[in-house]
């Protein structure tokens, strides 16, 4: 369902889905070109979770993202040029090339840290929840993560923390494993997690969790706007773990692009790959949104390609920028690590 | 000058900083392990219980809390008690707050002390005795403090809390004690500064943490045979005054480093070669190192004290390095 938001909202969530797609979708194939090395990881298929997820916050609060952050930092208005110099280890990138995909922040967004180690943001996220409630300035701190790092016991250490001191910290959970490999069929259960449903580790520590379907953009932006206003209520933590089916592309060691995403997808998929088909038909976040908003009447296909053209225009531009930043002086690598 | 135990420098510190710095909070323990002296904790949490907590046994949760706290502004001192704790907390010391500055590009600042007492305490066998500070030497991104009296521990913690670096403020519970000169002007002692802890001219000893106590009572025994010893305390391991150092290598060309982190890649062996690298052509004997020797810390009292840096042990190497 879509968020119960206004057209100009629901308008900009679809442009910042497209922004994401099709910022990832011009990554894979300059990492395959050999113009970054380095290994990276797509946000592809999540995007109904991430942007509706981050529009419910506070300009000031703070965001934790892990290794798969490029939707988390471009949900919430990272510009597409500086992320990208930044994962091509330019000069002009959001971390000057001192940091690549896996730790790209934007402070002044909220993003203070990227953590490459998979539960390494979790006890992170209770410092900065834990700073605001000394502070008593009412931000709060989303911590965004997989439901592999629910398998360090960092996770655990810092829910007890976030309970014990009735923490203002968001824990959403974005499980990507539904269908996915090494999951049973039909469940988002990891093979190499005995707790199930994750939603009970959370639990154990009296943190209220819920498990709801992340493609759906209207539930992710209900359930995460209901807990933003509780924590802001000073009710402590809140765990959501959100359900995605995994992108074809993101199936394998290194990201591939299955077919390129247009507007016309949502309606017709006879031109994707048989083996992705099936996600693109039923499972692909952004066509769904897109189908949703034609068919509520909230905009026409024409003018949903009109934001997607607009986007493809700012993403080549991006690549243009990005490609042709510098890379920074070498002697930089030896300044700069001292405040 | 007015004398003061090393446990009274130290708290007072931590009263100026508090009572200075609403963004200070301490987190954990009681900056004292098992020393008698609870009270002036208790005064501590008196005065400023609302900005402390005491979590629980998670030193991966409360160093990760602290190091976000310090990214959101607070000044978080974190208390780890036994320095071998820190290893349980090693991801978030070594590969999150060490890291976030540089990483970031220079954007996210990270200002958590995490103090400590290392070393060969009596009885704390191999679980307890850890000195893990030349380990955390070996991660670019902390700054390393280790002080051996009353007036550097209180001077060196308030630049700890200072400065926007993640640091180590390493301890030792047999220093807690000693007492000595502390000037009441509540002055900070600058990073990067050695300290001469006894003049001298024969040969150069350097020397950390209690070691440097150590190294004294050497002194005092080897000046009666007629050795003139030079006492240098580096204080600080980042940033680290090779300069000091030098300029004693100069006049005595002779150099033993006394230090309780095991020997292989330990702190002595770091500083020997900076030494050999901007000074061999000063030096007339062979660097001696009196390390703790390379086995985890037995329990027993005699087999506990035959492995640290002992008095004989220092005056051994002395005498070698004179020929």
């Amino acid at each position: 369902m879509l968020p119960k938001l206004a057209r100009e909202s629901l308008l900009e969530l679809c442009r910042r889905m497209f922004v994401i797609r099709h910022f990832e979708e011009s990554l894979v194939p300059l990492h395959d070109k050999g113009v970054f090395g380095g290994h990276y990881h797509l946000y592809i298929g999540q995007e109904a979770t991430g942007v509706p997820a981050i529009s419910c916050l506070r300009g000031d609060d703070y965001l934790f993202t892990t290794h798969r952050n490029h939707g988390h930092l471009l949900a919430r208005g990272v510009e597409p040029k500086k992320l990208l110099a930044e994962i091509l280890g330019r000069a002009d990138g959001l971390n000057k090339g001192k940091g690549g995909s896996f730790h790209s922040v934007a402070p002044s967004l909220g993003f203070l840290h990227s953590s490459g180690v998979v539960a390494g943001i979790i006890p992170l996220s209770t410092g900065t929840a834990y700073a605001a409630k000394a502070q008593k300035n009412g931000r709060i701190t989303v911590c965004l993560f997989g439901d592999g790092s629910l398998e360090e016991g960092a996770a655990q250490e810092a829910f007890n923390l976030a309970a014990l001191y009735k923490l203002p910290v968001l824990f959403l959970c974005e499980n990507n494993g539904k269908y996915g490999a090494g999951r049973a069929v039909a469940a988002a259960q990891s093979s190499t997690m005995a707790a199930y449903p994750l939603t009970d580790l959370p639990k154990v520590y009296k943190i209220p969790a819920q498990q709801i379907d992340g493609m759906d953009a209207g539930l992710v932006h209900a359930t995460v706007s209901e807990a933003v206003n509780k924590i802001r209520a000073g009710e402590g933590p809140q765990f959501i773990e959100a359900q995605t089916v995994r992108y074809p592309g993101s199936e394998t060691n290194w990201p591939t692009v299955p077919r390129q995403t247009e507007t016309a997808l949502a309606w017709d998929v006879s031109s994707v790959p048989e083996k992705a088909r099936d996600w693109y038909r039923s499972c692909d976040p952004l066509l769904i949104f897109i189908r949703e908003l034609v068919e509520a009447k909230q905009a026409v296909k024409e003018e949903v390609a009109a934001i997607e053209r607009q986007v493809k225009s700012e993403i080549a531009a991006a690549v243009e920028f990005a490609v042709n930043s510098p890379y920074p002086k070498p002697e930089e690598a030896e300044r700069n690590y001292f405040a | 000058m007015r004398e003061l135990a090393y446990y009274e420098a130290k708290f007072e510190a931590l009263d100026e900083i508090m009572a200075a710095d609403q963004r200070v909070h301490l987190i954990n323990g009681t900056f004292l392990s098992l020393s008698p002296h609870r009270h002036v904790f208790q005064n501590l949490k008196d005065k400023y219980g609302e900005r402390m907590i005491a979590p629980p046994i998670s030193e991966l949760g409360f160093c990760g809390l602290a190091t976000g706290a310090a990214m959101a502004g607070l000044r978080p001192i974190v208390d780890l008690s036994t320095g071998s704790f820190i290893y349980e907390a090693w991801p978030q010391v070594a590969n999150e707050a060490a890291n976030a500055f540089s990483m970031s590009g220079g954007q996210t600042r990270v200002p958590v002390v995490f103090h400590l007492f290392h070393g060969l305490r009596g009885g704390g066998a191999a679980q307890h005795s850890g000195s893990p500070q030349a380990m955390l030497w070996n991660c670019p991104g902390l700054e390393i403090v280790i002080p051996s009296s009353p007036r550097d521990v209180k001077g060196l913690l308030k630049t700890a809390v200072a400065t926007d670096n993640p640091t180590i403020f390493v301890d030792h519970t047999r220093l807690l004690d000693i007492r000595g000169e502390v000037p009441d002007d509540g002055t900070a002692i600058p990073f990067g500064v050695a300290d001469i802890k006894r003049p001298g001219y024969d040969v150069t000893v350097i020397a950390t943490s209690y070691t440097v106590q150590v190294a004294l009572r050497a002194a005092a025994t080897l000046a009666k045979e007629g050795i003139n010893v030079e006492i240098i305390d580096p204080r600080t391991l980042v940033p680290f005054d090779l300069t000091t150092i030098l300029q004693s290598v100069d006049k005595t060309h002779r150099v033993v480093i006394a230090d309780e982190t095991h020997q292989s890649c330990g702190v002595a062996a770091e500083i020997a070669a900076r030494i050999v690298e901007s000074g061999f052509d000063k030096l007339k004997a062979p660097i001696r190192r009196v390390s703790t020797l390379d086995v985890p810390v037995p329990y027993s009292p005699p087999l506990e004290a035959h492995i640290g840096p002992s008095e004989a042990r220092i005056m051994d190497a002395v005498k070698g390095v004179m020929g």
